[in-house]
């Protein structure tokens, strides 16, 4: 492992826009520029633009890339027309969690397969080894690409003023190749914020007069830089899981409530199947402990790995928690035994340092934006 | 980043002001609320609490992560920054103004104390 941490192409920028930087899965990321909870709520009201150039993008081209597909990961590939993504899971042979990926489909027989930095030369690893026996090739587009978002409700309207692509005719969960601000994009519309909001993948050369055209674009109606501690809290009210967090190789997608990306009904094999068949069962004779919301009664922030507990046991985890900016109140996301996993079960609480704090079970997202 | 010539600091990137009729006022510096970010919670010692320099004696909590408060002196507790408790931002604002955190009746001088000076050189380079 090389110690240096990677720089984004936008790197430059951040230092002089005044970021705080932090390491992330060997990258050099922006956390924040100012405040995080003004970049929040920006994000909530107006729009917030992000540099996620430390995704891992992973291409496979030719005549089998789906079918490679469709054997190392858990959805059904096959399905996702041309232009259109897919949520989905890449699981070990025992069911366990490799990593969530979104799947792009760019052609007719070239897709690109997006993980999380931290996950990307496993999955990358996996896949090559997975698609072994399949005719496809297998290209790592982790150097080939830098990502910048822009999320939020102005986030349509900053995007259409810099181009011609059909931008209400991109659903959610869509990609399409054009140009933007002069700049050939891959748009996407696959947010991790709760919010609307557009994913751009460009050339490295690019990213910076992007990044500056979305700047000037967005000037009047509030789009302000956004970093990775934003970030956390937006995804974190939205309920979406955070690999590492929610989601580890300790998990089935079962354990973690997102059973339905599993598709059985695929044809052939795939990675896992025989493993998640049985924790399919299993989940449904007998209730795994659940990933809940947990709303605090007091202003203590429960973190990850902090126990939940009712009449002094323990019964589950807290997996992620941050004070949320749009409820005003510290919220958490955490596993819990079933029978103290219904919204508004009471009792329960996180023991914080040594103090049981009372917290209210709730049904996820803590947030959901109005469309 | 400021770093008020007339405040001692503590390397835990606590300040210390002048005494004034025995009691010093403390808070934590511009580059301490920088690098906790947003606060977002501030358990504070009580009225009456004895602290002892360089023991913790509370919690300031921000987005992303918790730090204890080490008190810079020695003595009792005769104030604790309410403001602060209803509205922990004003850490980020105003960390040398309203921000402050508490007044102590100091029992000794403080022995692990920097000058402005020595502080800025100790949180140069970060």
């Amino acid at each position: 492992m090389s110690t240096a941490p990677r720089l984004t192409a936008l790197d430059a920028l951040h230092r002089s826009l005044g970021a705080t930087m932090t390491d992330f899965a060997g990258w050099d990321m922006p956390l924040r520029y100012a405040s995080e909870r003004d970049e929040h709520n920006a994000v909530r009201t107006r729009a917030g633009l992000f540099d996620l150039s430390h995704m891992g993008e992973i291409t496979l081209t030719g005549p089998e890339a789906v079918k490679a597909l469709d054997y190392a990961l858990v959805g059904n590939i096959s399905t996702v027309g041309v232009g259109r993504a897919r949520y989905t899971h890449i699981c070990q042979e025992d069911g366990g969690i490799v990593d969530d990926l979104i799947v792009y489909r760019l052609g007719e027989t070239e897709y690109m397969v997006v993980a999380n930095a931290s996950n990307a030369q496993v999955v990358l690893d996996a896949l090559t080894e997975r698609a072994a026996g399949f005719d496809t090739e297998v290209r790592d587009d982790r150097d080939a690409y830098a990502l910048l978002a822009v999320q939020g409700p102005e986030s349509p309207g900053i995007l259409a003023s810099l181009t011609d692509a059909d931008l209400d005719g991109l659903k959610y969960y869509a990609g399409l190749p054009g140009t933007v601000a002069g700049v050939p994009a891959l748009i996407a519309r696959t947010g991790y914020t709760g919010e609307d909001g557009f994913e751009l993948f460009v050339a490295p050369e690019h990213a910076v007069a992007l990044w500056q055209a979305l700047t000037k674009a967005g000037e009047g109606v509030g789009l302000v830089p956004a970093g990775l501690s934003c970030r956390d809290t937006l995804r974190l009210e939205a309920g979406m899981p955070l690999y590492g967090h929610e989601l580890t190789t300790a998990l089935t997608p079962f354990d973690a409530g997102l059973g339905r990306v599993v598709k059985f009904e695929k044809e052939g094999d795939f990675v896992g199947r025989a493993a998640l068949e049985a924790a399919a069962e299993k989940a449904a004779t007998k209730a795994p402990r659940k990933l809940v919301g947990l709303i605090a009664e007091g202003r203590r922030v429960p973190r990850a790995g902090f126990p939940v507990t009712f009449g002094g046991e323990v019964v589950g985890e807290v997996t992620s928690g941050a004070p949320s900016p749009t409820l005003g109140k510290p919220i958490a996301m955490a596993y819990v035994d079933a029978e103290h996993a219904a919204p508004g079960a009471s009792g329960v609480g996180v023991d914080i340092r040594g103090t049981h704090e009372p917290y209210e079970v709730v049904a996820l997202p803590f947030y959901k934006r109005q469309k | 980043m400021s770093t008020p010539e007339n405040l001692r600091y503590t390397k835990e990137h606590e300040w210390l002001s002048d005494v004034v009729d025995g009691v010093a006022t403390v808070g934590i510096t511009e580059f301490a609320a920088n690098a906790l970010g947003d606060v977002v919670y501030a358990q504070l010692p009580a009225v009456g609490d004895t602290v002892t320099e360089g023991e913790t004696c509370g919690e300031l909590e921000s987005t992303k992560s918790v730090s204890d408060l080490y008190s810079p002196v020695s003595g009792e507790i005769v104030e604790a920054n309410q403001d602060v408790v209803d509205d922990p931002a004003l850490v980020n604002t105003a960390p040398f103004e309203g921000g402050w955190l508490f007044k102590v009746r100091i029992s000794e001088e403080p022995k692990d104390v920097l000058s402005a000076e020595e502080y800025t050189k100790l949180t140069a380079g970060n």
